[in-house]
């Protein structure tokens, strides 16, 4: 089942720490049970935002690559 | 950004950095680990010592440069930055400050040494300390790095 994102943040052409900064700031001003989609084509970030959202006790809900691209689904829980 | 959250602070990660250089390259290193923990939720305590405290006056991030072995590639390398729309030493600086997570620290015989006084110094600077005080602070370190 293909879930909606309630945000979508465009980091292409961004590199550490802008996807994970910008990505934080999202975070910030959700509701806790919206989905944000994170779009990125810096190779450090696949692990970084994966991280960023470990560290602060949200969910990865999927991580799919697009050739260059990955892009996150990520649900704030808190 | 929201520093403060429902985690205690006796909770959180901690993060100590000692800066001891003060080229750009160096001080992009310390900053992009600072800024990355105080968005991760650390508490990051910085240590500035010798170039570093040089580099903490009025308008010394905004001055700093590369150092002598490469300095030929300064020009190119500032370039390319603003190319990448790369923040900035200060707008890092901006974004560890705002997120309430930030300690900078002063070393005060470096201050001596240099000639340089309190106002001199940038007002995001918390504490004038020594070596004492941050090995205390990094003592409940998780994470301690000297750049």
């Amino acid at each position: 089942m293909k879930v909606k994102p309630d945000r979508t943040l465009d980091c292409l052409g961004l590199f550490c720490p802008e996807p994970v900064y910008r990505t934080r700031l999202e975070l910030d001003i959700m509701r806790v049970g919206d989905i944000l989609e994170v779009t990125a084509d810096d190779p450090a970030a696949e692990m970084d935002i994966q991280s960023l959202v470990k560290r602060l006790g949200q969910e990865v809900i999927s991580v799919t690559k697009k050739g260059n691209k990955v892009v996150f689904l990520i649900r704030k829980v808190k | 950004m929201q520093g403060r959250s429902e985690e205690a602070m006796s909770e959180r990660k901690k993060l100590a950095l000692i800066v001891h250089s003060g080229t750009m390259d160096r001080l992009y290193c310390a900053f992009i680990l600072g800024s990355t923990a105080t968005a991760m939720g650390m508490e990051v305590h910085v240590y500035f010592t010798f170039w570093g405290l040089a580099a903490l006056v009025k308008g010394g991030f905004e001055k700093a440069g590369l150092p002598a072995t490469y300095k030929h590639m300064e020009a190119q390398m500032k370039k390319k930055l603003a190319e990448m729309k790369y923040p900035s030493l200060v707008e890092m600086l901006r974004r560890m400050k705002t997120s309430g997570l930030l300690k900078i620290y002063a070393c005060s015989p470096s201050m001596e040494m240099f000639g340089i006084k309190r106002e001199d110094l940038i007002p995001e600077v918390d504490q004038i300390a020594g070596a004492t005080a941050f090995l205390d602070v990094a003592s409940d370190a998780q994470v301690t790095l000297l750049v």
